[in-house]
């Protein structure tokens, strides 16, 4: 027997926001995916949007390469504003 | 540092552990284990209180009841989902629930006799899951943390209406009153139970906690429903089957009488009051559904062919 796909379920919870990961579940389409999504993620009207995308169409980075892969960023603490020297005196900066 | 190391040191240092990353292979089983065992007690929990949906005594609360049962289906999804992440299939889950490999709440196998067990259940039931799951919020595996947080957002209006039933219940005549009370006699008992073993007795304790997919032992967390159930069951003014209750000041803490647990394992091996009845319903509600389950796949891939031409 088949097992509908796995989708995954992000809502948008207010105007402004992004949408953000909700859960996942099974459905075998897009349309009943969404209306599934509607009835387990937002019960309590969690959300004003919701997206639904095939597990099996994300492409993730892998926790073994997370060294080296976020490296680059680790070397470079000038990116931040705290690493500037200001005196106390100096003010709106 | 071996993986198994490097994996401890991480849990250690409360960093939550997540789908891909590396773990070993006892950490994974422990863990399906235990979150298809809660996915199964939700999704079984609805039957007990489905039980009362078409004889709410008003619309209100029949409203509220199905709501209710809706919501411990949706908490049944979100953690095959989490348990999903870690490489057994829904299919395979619910295959082993169904052949009785697979355990869930033991509370569940009781039956719900009057309408005030649907007050005792929210009450006394949700009410108990509630302290487990909050301790739960913390275990090392991010899905599983993750849908405890969103289960015990949604579970505290369980536990409210069902204290609310009661309370109605207890301002009613004698014979509702006394409805309720009987209620609380069947119920009292089990619900301590659902803490499982004493903490000298239980087999994986020592690992999980470890582990940090248990965070608080078995006996703290039923000496805490106990303390906060009490006064609650004072105010209503119902009395504990329990005549070794009572306040223990030097303590700060009830003390309490000791649990039957041939009970507890007569029900866990399967023969407690509806146990073969949940079984069936569950099963027959899979095999009665199989052919819509089939219908929805046929029509999907005839339209994505009919997309694709």
């Amino acid at each position: 027997m088949n097992e509908w796909p796995l989708w995954e379920v992000f809502v948008r919870s207010q105007h402004g926001l992004a949408h953000q990961h909700a859960g996942s579940l099974h459905a075998p389409d897009a349309e009943t995916a969404l209306n599934n999504a509607r009835d387990v993620y937002t019960r309590r009207n969690e959300g004003v949007s919701i997206w639904v995308v095939k597990s099996a169409d994300i492409t993730a980075s892998s926790p073994s390469e997370k060294g080296p892969l976020f490296e680059p960023a680790a070397s470079k603490p000038y990116r931040h504003p705290t690493f500037y020297e200001v005196p106390d005196e100096v003010k709106h900066l | 540092m071996t993986p198994d190391e490097l994996f401890q040191d991480r849990i250690d240092r409360g960093i939550k552990i997540e789908p891909k990353d590396y773990m070993p292979e006892g950490y994974r089983k422990t863990l399906i284990r235990q979150i298809s065992q809660h996915a199964h007690s939700e999704v079984v929990g609805q039957l007990p209180e489905g039980n009362w949906i078409t004889r709410a005594p008003s619309l209100r609360r029949k409203a509220i009841l199905l709501a209710k049962v809706q919501d411990e289906a949706g908490h049944g999804l979100y953690l095959y989902s989490a348990a999903e992440t870690l490489g057994v299939s829904r299919e395979q889950m619910i295959a082993d629930l169904h052949s009785g490999k697979a355990k869930y709440s033991s509370i569940f196998n009781y039956p719900t006799l009057t309408w005030a067990d649907i007050g005792a259940i929210g009450w006394l039931v949700d009410g108990a899951a509630i302290i487990n799951q909050i301790a739960l919020c913390r275990c090392s595996y991010g899905p599983y943390a993750r849908a405890m947080v969103r289960i015990c957002k949604e579970e505290s209006f369980h536990q409210r209406q069902g204290y609310e039933i009661l309370l109605t219940l207890c301002r009613g005549t004698k014979e509702q009153k006394a409805m309720a009370q009987d209620a609380l006699n069947r119920w009292w008992w089990p619900s301590l139970m659902m803490f499982g073993p004493h903490d000298s007795e239980s087999t994986h304790s020592e690992q999980s906690t470890k582990w940090k997919i248990k965070i608080v032992s078995n006996d703290a967390l039923r000496q805490k429903f106990v303390d906060q159930t009490v006064p609650q069951g004072e105010y209503l003014g119902l009395t504990f089957p329990d005549p070794k209750l009572r306040w223990n000041a030097a303590r700060g803490h009830y003390d309490f009488g000791e649990i039957d647990w041939d009970e507890f394992k007569n029900v866990i091996q399967g023969n407690g009051p509806c146990n073969r009845d949940r079984l069936r319903a569950r099963i027959a509600a899979h095999e009665q559904g199989a052919w819509v389950r089939e219908a929805a796949l046929a029509y999907a891939k005839k339209h994505e062919k009919r997309a694709a031409a």
